[in-house]
């Protein structure tokens, strides 16, 4: 099975979970990935790229409406937004915020989940709040990979255990052992991981 | 399981129904939705239908053909954008730095704010148009799908409690007065001065069938496009270009594209970063 797009959600404590995670994905990572990380919007835009990118062996980018999913690239959600994922590009929402968040995690992985199937995974990390948990639910349902950051290991647990709780992950891992994980998952071909 | 954790064949069976929906909708009430991106569209006839009780989609063909009043409801999940004055401030701090000089060389304006929903978009141009001393010879057209949504911006109250976020947004945008001068606290409302809307029309207009009504210096359209698939984009922009004067101005929302329409090069950005193109030809 090859996967090729990963998703991740992250809210309270992403800003220093999400640079651990992207510092160790290699420049020439297969899949595409998109990061919803909870926020407000931004007064100075492409802020959080911006830091994300100086930490980042891949090309961090903005999605755009519209643009098409690229692999080897991280594609942040942007601020204000829900980001969908529509075939193999992407589409965006202003409809009202689901759980308090814009970009929802949830609205991520479930367009996702319906797109991708069996190629997607899905990740979720710290954060208060139970936003990502019916998104992974349905990742999983999908026959798709999910994993979540241990709980133990969070600053924020909350998303974590809401995560475990909806549905058993494949995994429950600390964020360091991660991305050998995802590079494994994605460039195996032909069997099940 | 029943609903949309439905497995295996469940997916398609949801995608005839919602296709049969989409279909019943448009032979009874004459709109048409068949053009709209699919992930995101799903999302809202969910979100409809849960509303309602219901566990299907077919459950909610049933109950909005033969209801018209959830059929509104349904108008209003699928019309509304849940926005702010003066989103993405730099958007409009650009208007006034780079557009407003382009339409003080006409007599007289007409603008364009396509998909207004709510009217906070609509007001946020009026307030800068009269700051920038333009209200006098301009009429704005609001438009949009849905009449219950105009009737609200028509109404120009807004709720007080987000007054906070558009003061900041104002302020960003490089607004000249003080925000709280515009609106009038009305217990946990802020009613907007009627006199900003004097030049403003509000009518109903269809992106999907509608076509163009008239000639424009401006026209934004902001954050409505995303709804629509590849080809109903390609029909908005070409409504939009037949729409312009020569170097007339289209706004797009910061986070949208002119790069895969049809129209992209005869358009020039104006300025690196902001979504304002100039029709060049």
């Amino acid at each position: 099975m090859a996967r090729d797009l990963v998703v991740i959600g992250s809210s309270n404590g992403g800003a220093r979970t999400l640079p651990l995670l992207f510092a160790g994905l290699p420049p020439d990572f297969p899949a595409a990935v998109v990061a919803v990380q909870h926020r407000g919007p931004e007064v100075e835009i492409g802020g959080l790229a911006s830091f994300l990118r100086s930490r980042s062996a891949l090309p961090v980018r903005e999605a755009e409406d519209d643009l098409p999913i690229e692999p080897g690239v991280v594609h942040l959600a942007p601020a204000d937004y829900h980001l969908l994922v529509e075939g193999n590009r992407f589409a965006l929402s202003t409809e009202a915020p689901l759980r308090h968040a814009r970009p929802s995690i949830d609205v991520l992985f479930e367009s996702a989940a319906e797109a991708y199937g069996a190629r997607l995974v899905g990740v979720v990390l710290t954060g208060t709040g139970a936003d990502g948990a019916a998104g992974l639910r349905r990742i999983g349902r999908r026959g798709g990979y999910t994993i979540v950051q241990d709980p133990a290991t969070c600053e924020r647990a909350g998303m974590p255990e809401a995560a475990i709780a909806a549905r058993p992950p494949k995994r429950i891992v600390p964020v360091e052992e991660m991305p050998e994980l995802l590079v494994g998952l994605c460039a195996a071909r032909g069997r099940a991981a | 399981m029943v609903g949309q954790d439905g497995m295996g064949t469940a997916g398609e069976l949801e995608e005839i129904e919602i296709g049969l929906l989409l279909e019943g909708i448009n032979s009874h009430y004459g709109y048409d939705f068949r053009g709209y991106a699919p992930a995101s569209l799903r999302r809202r006839l969910w979100h409809r239908a849960h509303a309602e009780g219901l566990r299907s989609i077919s459950a909610l063909q049933d109950r909005v053909l033969h209801d018209s009043a959830a059929m509104q409801r349904l108008l209003v999940d699928l019309s509304v954008n849940v926005t702010t004055m003066f989103r993405d401030p730099t958007f409009y701090a650009a208007l006034r730095e780079k557009v407003v000089p382009l339409l003080r060389t006409y007599p007289f304006l007409r603008i364009w704010n396509a998909g207004c929903s709510t009217g906070e978009e609509t007001y946020s141009l009026a307030i800068l148009l009269r700051e920038e001393g333009l209200a006098s010879r301009m009429r704005l057209y609001a438009t949009d799908i849905n009449d219950n949504v105009l009737e609200r911006a028509q109404a120009g109250a807004f709720p007080l409690e987000r007054m906070r976020q558009f003061t900041q947004n104002y302020i960003h945008a490089k607004g000249k007065a003080d925000f709280s001068s515009y609106y009038t606290v009305d217990g946990s409302w802020a009613r907007f001065d009627p006199a900003l809307t004097e030049q403003v029309v509000f009518a109903q207009h269809n992106l999907v069938s509608d076509g163009s009504f008239n000639e424009f210096a401006l026209v934004l359209c902001r954050n409505v496009m995303i709804y629509f698939s590849k080809p109903l984009k390609d029909r908005a922009h070409g409504l939009f270009y037949d729409s312009l004067h020569t170097f007339g101005v289209l706004g797009l929302g910061q986070k949208e594209t002119i790069k895969f329409s049809p129209h992209e090069n005869r358009y020039a950005p104006l300025g690196s970063g902001t979504k304002l193109y100039r029709k060049t030809g």
